[in-house]
């Protein structure tokens, strides 16, 4: 049985040795997964905003739907949008199957309702605080919107993390999509799944002690932007 | 897998700088066994070199790779059941299919051999044997080439192993590879392809107890995807992959590809 | 540190388009229990009118329906003629607590600015005013509580309005926050600026008071003249008031 420490070891000779490989997928991991997270919270803050500050009829039915697709499986989505952009699906014609470009496209519908979801919470409470100060000054809809983005700010910077997460940690969807083809869509996860069903235990572990680095790394930075946004009070 | 390509990436770089690349890619959908084993990053870089032609590997089961390239997602397909590759071209998905190489399978199982087949050559006793003793079995059960050739042999016993699904039959759902380190894990006997087995890291007290049975055997064929039904095909650059891996060139490729010391698959393209 | 402030006059006082005030029949239920009950109110065109009273005489909440941050259960408020949308672009209410951006003191201010689609360089005449210039680029919500008030006053002020709500702005603040506040709202008044002032500062309503609204149990008791009022109280609740006795 192969122990957590001799993957630990393997991880820091990869990292050392400097195998343009291992670059390479870790490259292709953080493009697609900050990539989608990008474009998830593009759709999804709007989303989240209008309906913090919307009162519409049918506005809990959408918070239900909303909360639910957070727990979407990333192997239903990964299967929806190959059957969409499989050449023999409605988007065939694209030519997008097996490509960075579907993987970042699965990992968006995965993360855009965590995203929607969380920063709906996040912003209605804020619109709380600001509600009657933002109807005395007339604001409209959409000025509301923006003054609410901007001043949760470092709150949705969190929100876009837990996003980021989801999608740099999910296999089910990329490797559909993707198919892990070496050097074309192999990321972290889906090298990690290939090197388990190998049976090489050793340095799947490795790959993911390399993607935990990744994702504290990422983690801290974000931290520590919001810490300084914590002294200046604008958290 | 990262050693071994880190060559191929070598290889490809001279390449780029040397032959004038045709920009031409191509998909292979493909069984996972040939790619597990390390077989494509050996072939590829140097079919690369030859041809200019980049070529992409997609590694599901076989069952889901005819699925797929019946679904246009590929210009080549390359798997090893051959009854389904058969009504692939006869449905019109496929040029034509031709024997590309073999190797057989072999059953695994645990140092203890809890159902004494060790040594057996008769699969389908032993396959009978193992059920007698209620022996843990795990399957792939996904419908890949390995799961369609493994219920063909409890078919010829007589046995119905699905009746004891969970009990001492354990159906799980995933690839080879996945099957392996679950088998292992519960200590279960594993019907696998002798390519992934020798290629295979986590064997722990596992050893091969059933082999050379000539009903394990197990043929790989390769068949281009017909640009008729499937008009994104690149047919030019399948067929120049497909024409290449049964020529001499490809097929002493093949034969030349070791693991341990061990050669995985016996090239046997008609001449 | 602050010195009240110097502002050039620019023009003769305009008055207000949305004055005088005619309120009647005024009615607001919340959950059940009646807030405000049969309103009456008419307010002359100019000055600093104090609203009085003891809590719970829904002096805040009359604010908050003036503004049309609310509307009321029944009764009509008529801002001479203006309609309601049109008359709450024209105010400004600074609240109990400012409601400060989570931006810079000049981005609180650029932000109202930027709404009312009025030119920037506004900001710093602005921040001049309320003493709060050098602080320009600190984050607004580590001011000190006087300091928050008067950016929200300057914010409020930033969107030019003919009518000015305060409610309770330096209710908590320390006696110089207090007067600075003061000397910036006198001035507005000195530029026509209608001023409506929610106090229970005595010494407050005396400094700043033209008349006195006195609110209780959800009507107007008593609207006077601040000479009149405070001297010579004309109901026995405002009297009450007055001598700090509880009025029930």
């Amino acid at each position: 049985m192969q122990s957590l420490g001799d993957a630990l070891g393997l991880a820091l000779s990869l990292v050392l040795s400097g195998d343009p490989d291992l670059f390479e997928i870790v490259a292709l991991s953080l493009q697609v997964s900050l990539t989608a997270t990008a474009v998830a919270c593009l759709i999804g803050l709007p989303v989240g905003a209008l309906v913090a500050i919307g009162r519409f009829r049918g506005r809990g039915a959408v918070l239900i739907v909303m909360n639910a697709l957070m727990g979407l499986p990333p192997v239903v989505v990964g299967l929806l949008v190959y059957l969409h952009l499989s050449r023999s699906g409605p988007l065939g014609f694209l030519g997008l199957l097996y490509t960075p470009t579907a993987m970042i496209i699965a990992q968006t519908i995965l993360i855009a309702p965590i995203v929607a979801a969380l920063s709906r919470q996040v912003l209605e409470d804020l619109h709380a605080e600001y509600a009657e100060q933002f109807r005395s000054l007339c604001l409209t809809r959409l000025q509301t919107v923006q003054a609410l983005l901007w001043d949760a700010r470092y709150s949705l910077l969190t929100v876009g993390l837990a996003g980021f997460g989801r999608a740099v940690a999910e296999v089910g969807a990329v490797i559909i999509v993707g198919g892990n083809i070496d050097h074309l869509t192999r990321v972290m996860t889906t090298a990690i799944a290939l090197e388990t069903s190998k049976g090489d235990l050793a340095l799947a572990l490795a790959l993911g002690v390399i993607l935990l680095v990744i994702a504290l790394g990422v983690n801290a930075a974000v931290q520590s932007v919001r810490m300084t946004a914590t002294r200046q009070a604008y958290v | 897998m990262l050693k071994r390509t880190i060559g191929a990436s070598a290889l490809a770089l001279t390449m780029a700088g040397g032959a004038v690349a045709q920009d031409q890619s191509i998909i292979v959908q493909s069984t996972t066994s040939t790619a597990n084993s390390g077989l494509y990053d050996y072939l590829l870089p140097i079919f690369e070199e030859d041809s200019g032609i980049q070529v992409n590997v997609v590694a599901v089961g076989t069952g889901q790779a005819i699925k797929n390239a019946e679904n246009c997602d590929g210009d080549v397909l390359l798997v090893h059941a051959k009854p389904s590759e058969e009504k692939f071209v006869e449905a019109g998905f496929g040029t034509s299919r031709t024997d590309l190489m073999y190797n057989d399978f072999v059953i695994v199982g645990p140092a203890g051999d809890p159902a004494d087949v060790g040594g057996m050559e008769d699969v389908q006793g032993a396959m009978a044997k193992i059920a007698e003793a209620g022996a843990l079995f795990a399957s792939r059960g996904d419908d890949s080439g390995t799961h369609k050739k493994e219920m063909a042999l409890w078919g010829d016993t007589g046995v119905d192993p699905t009746a004891a699904s969970g009990d001492w039959y354990r159906e799980t759902g995933s690839g080879m590879g996945a099957t392996l380190n679950a088998g292992i894990g519960m200590g279960a006997y594993v019907m696998t392809d002798r390519a992934t087995w020798i290629s295979f890291d986590n064997k722990q007290d596992y050893a091969i107890q059933v082999q050379g049975d000539e009903d394990m055997f197990n043929q790989y064929g390769v068949i281009p995807v017909n640009p008729e039904k499937c008009p994104s095909v690149n047919l030019e650059a399948a067929q120049a992959f497909a024409d290449w891996l049964v020529s001499d060139d490809g097929q002493a490729a093949i034969g030349a590809y070791k693991v341990a010391d061990q050669q995985l698959f016996f090239p046997n393209a008609p001449e | 540190m602050f010195e009240s402030p110097v502002i050039p006059e620019t023009q003769a006082l305009p008055g207000s388009s949305l004055m005088p005030l005619t309120v009647k029949g005024l009615r607001l239920e919340l959950g059940g229990a009646k807030v405000l009950n049969a309103l009456d109110l008419a307010l002359p065109p100019a000055g600093c009118t104090m609203i009085m009273g003891p809590n719970g005489a829904g002096k805040s909440l009359l604010l908050k329906l003036l503004h049309g941050l609310m509307p009321p259960t029944s009764g009509t408020i008529d801002w001479a003629g203006t309609p309601a949308a049109q008359a709450t672009k024209q105010q400004a209410l600074v609240f109990q607590k400012p409601v400060l951006l989570r931006r810079s003191v000049a981005a609180n201010v650029d932000f109202v600015l930027k709404t009312r689609g009025k030119d920037q360089a506004e900001r710093n005449t602005l921040l001049d005013h309320v003493g709060l210039l050098h602080k320009a680029k600190q984050p607004a919500r580590l001011l000190s509580g006087g300091e928050a008030q008067r950016l929200a006053l300057a914010r409020a002020l930033a969107s030019d309005p003919e009518v000015l709500f305060l409610d309770e702005p330096t209710a908590s603040l320390d006696p110089a926050s207090v007067l600075a506040i003061e000397a910036i709202v006198k001035e507005a008044k000195a530029r026509g600026v209608r001023i409506i002032f929610v106090t229970h500062d005595m010494g407050q309503a005396r400094r700043m008071a033209d008349d006195v609204v006195f609110l209780h149990g959800g009507r107007v008791i008593e609207h006077s003249p601040a000479e009149r009022f405070f001297p010579e109280p004309q109901s026995q609740a405002a009297r009450d008031y007055l001598n700090g006795r509880i009025v029930v």
